[in-house]
């Protein structure tokens, strides 16, 4: 009993006595390291402007929006057309890959599979999606591109359609996952009504699960746009770096993203317009993909109030 | 230092009001906890009990939307003042929660957690902490010989005196329990009300449960909530066998609730 | 009598068109439940042919990397002429390099985290960084090359260093750590916390003693997958201008250095003029895929093992 009260007595002056400055040092230190992200950001659209301004100083409107794309001759033209074909061309056939199969996938695994196929395959599809680009890449150059020309006599070694294959492939398992999710979160009252009227699966699928979780489905395909338009590595590899103004899928064609890393990867001089064009592409890259995530989080936001 | 019948009383509640946003869930609380007694709160769900208790040691302020007005003295002492640390309150006023909640540490752990915090670092001193603790929640025997097990391999009623015993090892004056047996069985909590017997010669006990039974069967005097408002409080015979208001009658006697 | 006739003729008349419409239904009902077994094999098929690519994939870069990767490529160093090329300086290189992603992503992922879980009140600022989060997780790998080249190489003078690179890279996967992190704090129950509070625990006290240990396990798995990112990418060192060929190993984080996926970038362009460089290649992207299968492995174990569920 005396030790007891002993040991309140000695507690209570400890905590009476404690210095509480942890408390108001811990909260400040990780407020810090939090900021950083945001620091980030803030430098990436520093770094970009300042110097994508410059160009945009230095070359017309006009200029920019041509197709005659000679960043290394001794009169420099910057015309951006031929990136943005690049990688819209490029994305559209990775995109055309992706989405079919990427849904069937989503379908198949949410709706039909049995949860012994589920646990085989989910883990074979997070395989794909750890992948790095650059193993892709090689993939696509050294694999791909030969069997395709074997099918496409015109085909060139360095094209378009080879690396919008792949990275269809690529994205495959980020559509598919997503997807999933969304058609996994459609309440089970919904389908078993629809069952109790006699619907086959196939038919649950289509006229309740997929309208149902259409913003998630949307969301992801947004998102696969995202990605698509930021790869960089396996366009580089397999698409070459041809400026030429160019609808054809068989022929050499630079994306936005290439055109930075060539032009990082030899010797921009500093100060030099050629130098600043990056930083201008590098911007319209950034807002793009900026515009792209605010689009597939508004669509999934409205998706999640609809329960 | 307000009394009745000679009672030190260690909580005095004036006025309490308290607010959940918009929602007004506690309405003028006004009464006394007296030393070394064991005082029930009842009522049905939702009146508030458990909001109220949880003021009691500042836990309720956790919850970001939560205003209250008012007074509540310990000892004296309003406990919302700004000279006393909410840590040094919950030093002398413990709690036990409705559903066991022991660390996913060892059983020792688990018991010096608090007198560790607090700065204790006497190794002999901290064993002789952790016996007497285990002895007062009648747990000590169980497990003397398994003090370095996980926490979770003790059954549910085990986990409770586990929480007791967390609670006693600091010594404080008061202990809070909010529905501590409402998630144990029969047995289980027959050995915590015999444990609450023989805790009250030495601490102040404050318990909030669902059970008009276990109110009856263990405490000293009861308090009747209904819809945030304290409706009847008293010594516990004279509450249940002569009920002075109308509503706590009916509760008594199982109208509603 | 009449009457009766009545009800019998009306009876007659409302069974037979329910009797004809159900015949018709059956053949209809067989008709869409094939339909929705051969749709569902077609979907079946697609993820087959889809997983059969990765297997085409392996095995070919397996293929070429046959009889090209033993212990002196993994030992040797870079040269200009493919059968003497070995890529320790990369390992070596890609090892540094982590040396400062480790701590700078750890400390820095793991900090935000608790911040945001533990301490921000809900509002503006907590929102306003959770949105930067998940913008610079959209962020394309390059961008983040052309804020390590102005900030790092540059403004800082870093050049093309291993410190360089190991900041830009832990930039780059910082928002991967983070929400891994938080979804490992947000995973702890509430009733541990209220249980050390009402002990007389301070909130350092508590996220300290309670919190962090039962969520380690979950934050690092998101760690290592984050690390595992990091040591795949590519294009960001590229900008930044990391050279193909390295001569000395690396000393210092000053040191300029390359990695592993810039080696198999380099040699892959040059595959046309010299063909064995597309064997080292693939002999360097079975290592690297040794290596993130190992992590990979790591980051699943210690998730079973470790993860306590309540």
């Amino acid at each position: 009993m005396e030790n007891q009260t002993k040991i309140r007595e000695m507690i209570q002056k400890r905590v009476k006595e404690k210095k509480r400055y942890m408390d108001k040092i811990v909260p400040l230190f990780l407020l810090f390291m939090a900021l950083i992200s945001v620091f980030t950001t803030f430098g990436i659209v520093l770094t970009l402007i300042t110097d994508a301004f410059r160009f945009f100083a230095a070359v017309p409107l006009s200029e920019v929006l041509s197709t005659d794309l000679a960043p290394l001759n001794k009169d420099p033209r910057f015309g951006f057309v031929p990136l943005f074909i690049g990688t819209i061309t490029t994305s559209l056939i990775a995109m055309l890959v992706a989405v079919p199969i990427g849904l069937a996938a989503a379908i198949y695994l949410s709706q039909f599979a049995s949860q012994r196929v589920r646990r085989l395959v989910k883990p074979m599809l997070e395989v794909l999606a750890g992948i790095p680009t650059i193993v892709y890449g090689f993939f696509a150059y050294s694999f791909v591109t030969p069997m395709l020309m074997n099918l496409i006599p015109t085909l060139e070694s360095k094209n378009a359609l080879s690396p919008g294959l792949v990275m269809g492939i690529m994205i495959i398992p980020m559509v598919a996952s997503l997807s999933e999710d969304a058609m996994n979160s459609v309440p089970e009252i919904m389908k078993e009504g629809a069952f109790g009227l006699g619907s086959t699966k196939l038919e649950v699928a289509f006229k309740v699960v997929i309208p149902a979780a259409i913003s998630g489905i949307l969301a992801s395909i947004v998102l696969g746009i995202s990605r698509a338009i930021g790869e960089t590595m396996i366009v580089t590899i397999a698409s070459g770096s041809s400026k030429a103004f160019t609808l054809d899928i068989t022929q050499s064609m630079q994306t936005m993203t290439g055109y930075i890393v060539e032009f990082t990867s030899g010797d921009a001089a500093s100060g030099t317009t050629g130098y600043y064009s990056l930083y201008a592409v590098g911007l319209l890259l950034f807002l793009f993909t900026m515009v792209m995530n605010q689009l597939a989080h508004y669509i999934s936001k409205k998706y999640r109030e609809a329960y | 230092m307000a009394t009745i019948e000679n009672k030190e009383a260690v909580f005095q509640v004036r006025d309490l009001d308290l607010w959940y946003g918009d929602n007004q869930a506690l309405k003028k609380i006004s009464f006394d906890i007296y030393k070394n007694e064991v005082t029930a709160i009842i009522g049905p769900s939702g009146c508030g009990k458990s909001t109220f208790i949880k003021t009691l040691n500042r836990m309720v302020e956790n919850i970001p939307i939560v205003r209250t007005e008012g007074k509540i003295l310990y000892h004296g002492n309003d406990i919302f003042s700004s000279d006393l640390r909410v840590e040094e309150l919950r030093t002398q006023v413990g709690m036990v929660f409705q559903k066991p909640n022991p660390f996913p540490k060892s059983i020792l752990e688990n018991v010096l957690y608090a007198p560790k915090i607090h700065g204790l670092k006497d190794k002999n001193l901290l064993m002789e902490i952790a016996e007497t603790s285990l002895k007062s929640a009648a747990l000590w025997d169980e497990v003397k010989d398994r003090l370095n097990d996980n926490a979770y391999g003790l059954s549910g009623g085990q986990q409770q005196r586990l929480c007791i015993a967390r609670a006693l090892a600091v010594q404080p004056d008061v202990i809070l329990m909010d529905e501590p047996t409402s998630a144990l069985d029969p047995i289980a909590t027959a050995k915590i009300e015999e444990l609450m017997e023989s805790l009250k010669n030495e601490y102040t006990i404050a318990i909030v449960t669902h059970s008009m039974q276990q109110a009856a069967r263990i405490s000293d005097r009861t308090a009747f909530f209904l819809m945030g408002e304290m409706i009847e409080y008293g010594d516990t015979k004279n509450l249940f066998m002569n009920p002075r208001d109308k509503r706590t009658e009916d509760y008594i006697t199982g109208r509603f609730g | 009598m009449e009457d009766n006739k009545v009800k019998t003729d009306k009876t007659d008349q409302m069974s037979s068109p329910l009797k004809k419409s159900f015949k018709a239904d059956s053949r209809q009902i067989e008709r869409r439940v094939k339909l929705s077994g051969f749709l569902r094999n077609v979907f079946a098929v697609s993820i087959a042919m889809t997983l059969l690519v990765l297997v085409f994939l392996l095995v070919d870069i397996v293929r070429d990397a046959v009889g090209w990767l033993d212990w002196d490529f993994l030992t040797g160093n870079l040269s200009i002429f493919p059968e003497k090329a070995g890529i320790f300086g990369a390992i070596m290189g890609t090892v540094y390099m982590m040396l400062i992603v480790i701590p700078v992503t750890f400390i820095l992922g793991v900090s935000t985290a608790i911040y945001l879980e533990e301490y921000a009140k809900p509002g503006r600022l907590k929102d306003f960084i959770n949105i930067n989060l998940s913008n610079l997780a959209s962020v394309p790998s390059v961008i983040f090359g052309l804020l390590g080249l102005a900030l790092f190489s540059r403004l800082m003078g870093l050049g093309g260093s291993i410190l360089a690179g190991g900041l830009t890279m832990s930039l780059l996967v910082l928002p991967i750590v983070v929400v891994a992190a938080q979804e490992a704090l947000k995973a702890v129950p509430g009733f541990l916390r209220e249980a050390s509070y009402g002990l007389g625990a301070d909130k350092w006290t508590t996220v300290s003693r309670v919190v962090l240990p039962v969520a380690l396990p979950g934050m690092l798995t998101g760690f290592i997958l984050g690390v595992s990112r990091a040591i795949g990418e590519t294009a960001p060192l590229v900008v930044l201008g990391i050279p193909t060929l390295i001569m000395k190993i690396p000393q210092s984080v000053m040191d300029d250095f390359t990695t592993m996926p810039i080696q198999i970038y380099y040699w892959t362009l040059d595959t046309v003029l010299t063909p064995e460089y597309a064997n080292l290649a693939a002999a360097t992207i079975v290592v690297l895929l040794v290596v993130l299968f190992l992590m990979n492995s790591v980051a699943i174990f210690i998730r079973n093992k470790f993860e306590k569920k309540f």
